[in-house]
């Protein structure tokens, strides 16, 4: 692509971290918790965007932008006091910056209204002060002196004067007379009169000449003085307003005087002028006075130039360098990667991993002893692989941050949608987690914090009856726990309605009309396929989004989802996930001759199945008692078809699992390989998903092995085995 | 020997069109991100000219100029204002703070060539 | 192998394989390589024209038995027996024949319609068939070769 369309692209991925800064920016003074330089940062966060906008000439942004940007320059001045209803409409404000940005970088568009009476707001609170002020795309009225465009002028004074007639009928030429006496300030600030006077002659003609009157002697020179002055005939097309403007820079630094005589000088007029000029200028110093000012800068110019070519990379590598080297204290420092790069890393890493466990496994069956010096130098290659397979992952371990900062707004959304008052707490965001987990947040978090919002707060009435405050509060966590990550939604509302949610699930057939459910178990009803206590479908929690779905697409994760509920106090919902999907730590099994890994994290334990224990429960299930309990038996083998008989359990071994809700099962497979780190290989890119798997891996024997996803083999067993008690039953 | 200009801005947008639009005209192009970043690329890379926005964290344009101004070393060191404000109080706090000259923005890449002509060889 | 070179801007590139005494071909830009057999993982629960899953350089390579797509008997595979490694859109799957032959170079009117008196089956699959040599070689459509994309239901 081209280049302006790349820094476009730059522009929009700009946007959305200004956006960003500029929500918590101002999150952080609606809370009190803002340091001296938040406002300044919400400020250029906006200013940011504006001058982005303008290069671009995204006119809606712009004009916007400039409304907004005013408010925040009040805000930062002490002007404008930052009370919670100012606060308010400020960040309502930043979601309709962040939905014009949208639509700028999609080609959508906000509604006008909208846009209006935000902009109108945002004066309000100005006292009118940010209507007044136009935007700066237009031109500031009082700047205009200084930004201008010449205006041709046509005039014909060809007739008037004696002289060569003009070569066309264009504008006609005019001089002027300019005086110019630079202060000291002017050089001190960079600019050179070789440079004007150079600028100068690009408009016409230029005659030059230089009063040396004021020059004192050689040891009474101030080199940073300025003595000269000269005296310019320029004779131009132009209007003064062009000649002018090359002086700008310089203007208040010197005497500037500059006359136009209107009548077009002959050439003959000019020649005379400058014969007078170069005649009172007769003085061997001037053609070195001519430079006022050594220009050091070109000199170290000249130096720095033959530097760099020497290094042409050093330009590049400096700036990674600085970047890294500009560290506040303790702030992690960083640089910027291209993900695929890193993806690409990780893959590389992985098959590391696979290979050094082929190498290793190889050697053993090329009958190298285990204290050999090969096998000793292959355990340390496994570790060294580990912890660079450790380091790698670390990179792409990212703050949930990113996800939490999603929520202030559709907080915000949803409270505003359902008439309720929401205070929305956070804690935990700089908790890690692999990108891959991470992306897979977003989605379920919503649905969960929309639910809460929506079905477990009460309206402000219905809490303040119940000696609640008016605002909700719902509470979302991040921590790492036993090698996994756990994300808690609370809220403080009522509570699952228990009685409502069994009559519910009773009348759609999901549960027995008379059955003993306790507490935990019915609150766990609300995940169950087809369940919704909306009678009618609400437009934001009920857009076909059950529970049920979002604790599958967090299962297909390797999560868990569970929740705790207490009447009248509230609702806690906890999510659990691995912390990266790339890896997993698994057991490695023998079913029916098929190589399988069951992920350790569900696996509490493993046992030998004894005749005592073994018991049937009709219908073909089969329990084993484990320690008084009674759990059932899961035939892997049979289960995914890799046989028909059923696996005798004397001859097999169980595998304690826990699943969702804390049931139990124990599953039978033929024997146990061992426990290894897996690299996990999605099934689903090349070949869909498989019921009963969860994803696949590659052994040290180079053979691909297929993971279990142990909570859905268990499920479809238990659907099995109640269709065998149906049967039964009716037959 | 291509003349190294020094730009100064927080907006990474704005440093890659400022690149962009500097590196077509030849400069040789040095960057950072604020103030604080800018006096340490100035004192490793000793450029012919800046070019600073105003508004910067840690350090803004105002008071990367008066540091550089302060400097005996960069005396005579063509220093650019990029702004968006019309304001006029803010463009003669830049001149008093010791700016060379100043470009609007958005700017036109001729506008800025020209402007840096007026100010460097 | 012969290689025909490609004069014809409007020509195709056809590699060559057969099964059993059949010829077919597929268009050589969705052929990624070509290997040997290698034992396949079994899938639970797959179609019976999916032979299993193998390692492909690190990625996971469903095989797709053609003879068994194409409703022939499907073969024991040996040591002998080829897999065409093919890319569909984003999928990448292996396809099991006996052998691979030429590479053919053919223009788009060379192609004839697939006769009547073929199979369902084969007229699903095939999407038309050339004359070469006295030999009739049956061009696949190898997106409706692979398995389908949804979940297998339980």
């Amino acid at each position: 692509m081209d280049a302006m369309a790349a820094i476009k692209q730059t522009f929009f991925q700009e946007c959305e971290e200004q956006l960003a800064e500029l929500e918590a920016g101002l999150l952080a003074i609606d809370n009190d918790a803002a340091d001296p330089d938040t406002v300044n940062a919400v400020f250029r966060a906006v200013h940011s965007i504006k001058g982005g906008a303008g290069a671009f000439s995204l006119e809606a942004l712009v004009a916007f932008a400039h409304v907004f940007e005013t408010a925040l320059d009040q805000l930062r001045t002490g002007t404008l006091s930052p009370t919670p209803e100012v606060l308010k409409v400020l960040l309502r404000a930043a979601d309709l910056l962040a939905d014009l940005v949208a639509a700028a970088r999609d080609g959508g568009a906000v509604d006008a209204g909208r846009s209006d009476q935000l902009i109108a707001e945002l004066d309000g609170l100005g006292g009118g002060a940010a209507a007044a002020a136009a935007p700066a795309a237009g031109g500031g009225g009082d700047m205009a002196g200084l930004v201008f465009q010449p205006v041709r002028v046509a005039l014909d004074f060809g007739s008037d004067f004696g002289g060569e007639p003009e070569a066309d009928a264009g504008p006609a030429e005019r001089v002027f007379t300019i005086r110019f006496q630079p202060r000291p300030e002017l050089y001190a600030k960079g600019n050179e009169t070789a440079l004007v006077l150079r600028e100068l002659e690009r408009l016409g003609r230029l005659a030059v000449a230089c009063d040396l009157s004021g020059l004192p002697p050689l040891d009474e020179l101030d080199p940073e003085g300025a003595y000269l002055a000269w005296t310019l005939e320029l004779t131009t097309d132009k209007d003064e307003a062009a000649v002018r403007e090359v002086f700008e820079f310089v203007e208040w630094d010197c005497d500037l005087a500059i006359e136009a005589d209107g009548a077009s000088a002959g050439a003959a007029d000019i020649e005379a002028l400058l014969a007078a000029v170069r005649a009172a200028a007769d003085d061997p110093l001037l053609p070195e006075l001519e430079l006022p000012e050594p220009p050091l800068g070109e000199r170290q110019a000249a130096a720095a130039a033959e530097t760099a070519a020497a290094a042409p990379q050093s330009e590049a590598v400096a700036q990674p360098a600085k970047a890294a080297g500009r560290g506040d204290g303790g702030a992690p420092q960083t640089i910027r990667a291209d993900l695929e790069r890193v993806d690409r890393l990780i893959d590389l890493v992985g098959e590391l991993v696979i290979n050094q466990a082929m190498l290793s496994q190889r050697v053993l069956e090329a009958g190298h002893a285990p204290g050999s010096a090969v096998v000793i130098g292959l355990d340390e290659l496994e570790q060294l692989t580990r912890e660079i397979q450790d380091c790698v992952m670390a990179i792409r371990a990212q703050a949930v941050k990113s996800v939490f900062q999603r929520m202030p707004r559709l907080v915000r959304e949803v409270a505003g949608l359902t008439g309720k008052q929401v205070r929305l707490i956070t804690e935990g965001e700089g908790t890690e987690v692999d990108k891959t987990v991470i992306d897979r947040l977003t989605d379920p978090l919503t649905h969960m914090i929309r639910n809460a919002i929506d079905h477990g707060l009460e309206a402000p009435e219905a809490r303040a009856a119940a000696g609640k405050p008016a605002e909700g509060l719902v509470r979302l966590s991040a921590m790492h726990r036993s090698g996994r990550i756990v994300i808690e939604v609370a809220d403080d509302g009522a509570g699952i309605n228990r009685a409502k949610v069994k009559a519910l699930a009773a009348s759609k057939g999901l549960i027995a009309a008379d059955a003993a459910l306790t507490d935990e178990e019915v609150d766990n009803l609300i995940f169950l396929p087809g369940f919704s206590t909306a009678t009618e479908v609400s437009n934001i929690s009920g857009r076909g989004v059950g529970m049920d779905v979002v604790k599958r697409s967090i299962q297909a994760l390797g999560g868990r989802l569970s929740i705790a509920s207490r009447p009248g106090k509230g609702s806690t919902f906890t999510l659990s996930l691995p912390l990266t999907l790339a890896v997993l730590d698994g057991m490695v099994v023998t079913v029916a001759g098929q190589t399988l890994v069951v992920p350790l994290t569900a696996i509490i334990e493993t046992l030998q199945p004894k005749v005592a224990d073994v018991h049937g429960l009709g219908g073909g299930a089969r329990v084993i008692a484990v320690r008084d309990a009674f759990t059932p038996l899961v035939d892997i083998g049979r289960e995914l078809g890799f046989r028909a008989a059923a696996t005798d359990p004397l001859a097999a071994v169980a595998i304690l699992v826990e699943t969702e809700g804390g049931r139990r099962s124990a599953l039978l497979v033929d024997t146990i390989q061992g426990q290894r780190q897996v690299v996990i290989k999605s099934l689903e890119s090349n070949y869909g998903a498989v019921a009963g798997i969860a994803a696949a891996t590659i052994l040290g024997d180079g053979r691909v092995a297929l993971i279990l996803d142990v909570d859905a083999v268990i499920a479809r067993a238990q659907a099995d085995v109640a269709t065998l008690d149906l049967v039964a039953a009716a037959g | 020997m291509s003349t190294t200009v020094l730009t100064v801005d927080d907006s990474r947008t704005m440093r890659d069109m400022l690149r962009l639009a500097l590196a077509e005209a030849g400069y040789r192009v040095v960057q950072a991100e604020d103030g604080v970043h800018g006096l340490e690329v100035l004192a490793a890379e000793t450029p012919r000219v800046i070019v600073t926005d105003i508004n910067m964290p840690r350090l803004d344009g105002f008071g990367f100029i008066e540091q550089v101004r302060a400097d005996q070393a960069y005396r005579g060191l063509p220093i650019l204002v990029l702004t968006t404000e019309s304001d006029a109080a803010k463009k003669e706090r830049a001149r008093r703070a010791g700016a060379t000259g100043w470009i609007v923005k958005p700017f036109d890449p001729a506008k800025l060539i020209e402007a840096i002509r007026r100010v460097a060889a | 192998m012969t290689e025909t070179a490609r004069h014809d801007p409007l020509s195709r590139e056809l590699i060559a394989f057969c099964i059993g005494a059949q010829e077919f071909c597929v268009d050589i830009m969705s052929v990624r390589e070509i290997r040997g057999w290698t034992p396949a993982t079994v899938l639970p629960k797959a179609p019976p024209f999916v032979r299993g899953v193998i390692n492909l350089r690190g990625a996971v390579l469903p095989i797709v038995d053609l003879a068994a797509r194409l409703g022939f008997a499907p073969p024991e595979p040996t040591v002998r027996h080829v897999i065409m490694v093919v890319q569909v859109d984003d999928r990448v799957v292996g396809l099991l024949v006996d052998a691979v032959s030429d590479i053919l170079s053919v223009t788009d009117d060379a192609i004839q319609p697939t006769p009547d008196v073929a199979s369902e089956l084969a007229r699903a699959f095939v999407r038309g068939v050339l004359a070469i040599e006295g030999r009739m070689i049956s061009l696949i459509a190898l997106d409706s070769v692979l398995p389908a994309f949804e979940p297998i239901a339980a």
